[in-house]
């Protein structure tokens, strides 16, 4: 089996995860393009996994999924907090971190 | 040539003189018991002090009488105390060596030390600090017998930055007055100028011997180039200069009166400022192998003892006449150090009888300064043979001896001098000659304008016979200046020769060479011409003058005008300029740097706007930029 279409499939899902991430303003979708953009990563590194007949690259994709998660945790928790404080979602509202 | 079998090596210590160290012991634990006790010992203080300076006595004339005792090959004792200083292929220890030479440097600083301590008691009676006035005297004495009784020149540095310090606490004892301090700090300084030239003397012995000990330095002296010796050498005169109040560094010394009389006495008469002959006559092996040191130092001697006589002849103080005198009479020391083995013990003994005369000299005036409520301006006395009669006498012997009238200890011991000067070269003898008369001069005038003529006494001073614990010591004193040369006069050419590479020659008490009576009567003449200039009326007042000898003479030889205009303000105008190209230079580059950097960070801080989408595609380009360059790389 070719990995081809794999590899042409994460490189579409990535280019989607950053221009999501680079042009939409709700933090929620930002932080869902960030997840796809992962995703993505993981499926390349599965499909190069099978490709050359190692297990690397899929024991790899399991610990992206288990850090994924947990930055899903903390992340959701910091977004939760922000939208309580300042009752927005939109990631340009919140730039105070700046020179 | 020295050769190697009259370089004397020392013997390891046995029996008394493995105790050598408690000379220097005693003073030491004296002066911290002074300096630490504070207050609770001002009731008995200063006679701790005088027992401390005593103690040092006993034991050197002690180890003194068992060097009498040996043979001649067993006198110079080396004496270890400890290991010092270990650094790679230098291994320096404390040790001592005590030598003929030493042991008579030690008998004088003690000796004499002791009478000026006794004396001190009574001169110092009134003042509410005599405790630590006797403190900082035990401290000058360790200094001082470290110095001479070290076996290398590390640890005779030791002792000659201690005699600095010293004599810097001491000048500037009566630190209330402004004059004091300014005295204190110049002697300082100038001192400095001289450590310079030690030091510099000891990294070239490191360099060149890799050792500085003084019997290491002696044998290994004829394997060095010249022109490494002569360096050597003038380092050497440097140092003593600095620390003889030789010309040019000699300004110093008369600002140093400022400190009490008994200082002046001990440390800048008889003890401190001969530390540089000394010096010279202890490096003698280096010098006598290089002629342009040596005629240096012959010059620096002549041209000083014609300076200090100028100077003496001029002023009006007491204590600056005796400080110009000793100028002088340390300026003979160091022409005869200069003539080599022949002078080396000449000078030796003229400087152990000027220790006598000029100190006893000096205590004189201290007890005529008490007399007249401190005054020092000899144009205020006049007179005072009848009322300080002990003063007067012991003065009076004290003046026979320093301008070298027959039996006295200056005529042998100058007479020496102006000897050995002539068979160095015919100038520097008439030279030494003319001193002498300007010698007879300046001294007449300073009897002639104290002890003579009319009372000229300020209002409400009622003078008096000093106390006799001051009377005392000047009476011992005097009794030195007066037998010492006749003593002494064969015998301590035989005891120096070992230490100062020298051949006696048998020197008759009575038989006078031509030049001697040359000498004696250019004498004659200066005292002639002192006793007419000043039998007169003398004004109480400084007569202004346009005489530019006698102006020139007032002003220490313009030697302050001189110092100040060269290195004062020309060295202040140096560092300006060095400021300046620092500031444009070094302060330049420094500042364009840190104005780099903050630009840098103002244009970069611009990125910084909060925008978490601009963050990201600054993260976007720098990985794209990474991934280019890595798979470019691959490629190229």
């Amino acid at each position: 089996m070719s990995p081809n279409a794999y590899v042409v499939l994460s490189a579409i899902l990535f280019s989607i995860g950053l221009l999501g991430f680079l042009i939409r303003r709700n933090v929620l979708i930002a932080f869902m393009s960030v997840e796809l953009m992962l995703n993505s990563a993981n499926l390349a590194m599965v499909a190069f996994s099978y490709a050359n007949g190692t297990l690397l690259g899929q024991v790899g994709a399991f610990f992206v999924m288990v850090v994924a998660a947990c930055e899903v945790v903390i992340g959701l928790a910091i977004i939760m907090i922000i939208f309580k404080t300042r009752r927005s979602a939109s990631v340009d509202d919140q730039n105070q971190l700046k020179h | 040539m020295v050769s190697l079998l009259e370089i004397v090596i020392p013997v390891e210590a046995t029996g008394l003189f493995s105790y050598a160290w408690l000379m220097i012991a005693i003073p030491l634990v004296v002066s911290a018991i002074l300096l630490l006790g504070g207050k609770a010992t001002d009731a008995w203080g200063h006679w701790l002090g005088v027992l401390g300076a005593l103690g040092s006595f006993v034991v050197t004339a002690v180890l003194w009488i068992q060097m009498l005792g040996a043979p001649v090959d067993q006198r110079a004792v080396h004496v270890p105390m400890f290991d010092w200083i270990s650094v790679g292929s230098l291994d320096l220890k404390a040790a001592l060596l005590v030598d003929q030479l030493s042991i008579l440097f030690a008998l004088l600083v003690t000796g004499v030390g002791s009478l000026i301590f006794i004396y001190s008691v009574g001169y110092m009676a009134h003042d509410p600090n005599r405790r630590r006035f006797f403190a900082f005297l035990n401290l000058f004495i360790v200094a001082m017998l470290t110095l001479v009784l070290a076996d290398n020149y590390a640890l005779l540095f030791v002792g000659w930055e201690g005699v600095g310090l010293a004599s810097y606490l001491l000048i500037g004892f009566w630190q209330e007055r402004h004059s004091a301090a300014l005295a204190a700090k110049k002697a300082f300084v100038v001192n400095r100028i001289g450590d310079l030239g030690l030091l510099l003397a000891m990294f070239t012995m490191v360099a060149l011997f890799g050792s500085v000990n003084f019997t290491e330095v002696n044998q290994a002296a004829s394997s060095a180039g010249s022109g490494w010796l002569t360096a050597l050498g003038l380092f050497l005169l440097l140092a003593a200069c600095g620390k003889s109040a030789q010309v040019p560094l000699q300004s110093w010394l008369l600002d140093a009166m400022e400190g009490p009389t008994p200082v002046s006495a001990l440390i800048h008469a008889a003890t401190m400022v001969t530390a540089g002959v000394y010096l010279v006559v202890r490096s003698h092996s280096i010098y006598e192998l290089t002629a342009a040191a040596s005629l240096a130092v012959c010059i620096v001697g002549v041209v000083t003892l014609l300076a200090g006589a100028w100077i003496g002849s001029t002023k009006d103080d007491i204590k600056k006449v005796l400080a110009g005198s000793t100028m002088s009479q340390i300026g003979y020391m160091m022409l005869a150090a200069g003539i080599g083995p022949a002078g080396g013990a000449f000078a030796i003994f003229h400087l152990f009888t000027h220790g006598f005369f000029k100190a006893n000299m000096f205590l004189g005036a201290g007890s005529v300064m008490h007399a007249m409520n401190d005054d020092t301006d000899m144009r205020h006395f006049g007179a005072l043979r009848k009322v300080m009669p002990w003063t007067f006498i012991t003065f009076a012997i004290g003046y026979l001896a320093i301008i070298g009238i027959p039996p006295f200890a200056g005529f042998y011991s100058k007479d020496h001098i102006v000897v050995a000067a002539w068979e160095r070269g015919w100038y520097f003898g008439v030279l030494a000659i003319v001193g002498a008369g300007i010698t007879a001069f300046y001294m007449t005038r300073l009897m002639m304008m104290t002890f003579f003529g009319t009372k000229r006494w300020a209002d409400g001073v009622h003078p008096h016979e000093s106390p006799k614990i001051m009377v005392g010591p000047l009476v011992v004193l005097s009794i030195g200046a007066a037998v010492l040369g006749m003593i002494l006069n064969n015998s301590i050419q035989h005891w120096l020769a070992p230490p100062t590479g020298g051949h006696p020659h048998d020197a008759a008490l009575w038989e006078i060479p031509w030049q001697g009576w040359v000498t004696l009567l250019v004498v004659l003449v200066g005292v002639a011409i002192g006793y007419l200039m000043y039998r007169g009326e003398i004004s109480f007042e400084q007569p202004h003058t346009t005489n530019p000898i006698v102006y020139i003479g007032r002003n220490d030889l313009l030697a302050d005008k001189f110092n100040d205009a060269v290195f004062v303000r020309g060295g202040g105008k140096a560092a300006a300029g060095v400021a300046a190209v620092d500031d444009l230079l070094v302060d330049g580059g420094v500042r364009s740097t840190a104005t780099l950097a903050t630009s840098l960070g103002g244009a970069l801080g611009k990125l910084e706007n909060g925008y978490t989408r601009s963050y990201g595609l600054t993260m976007v380009i720098g990985v794209v930029v990474v991934g280019a360059v890595l798979i470019l790389g691959r490629l190229a």
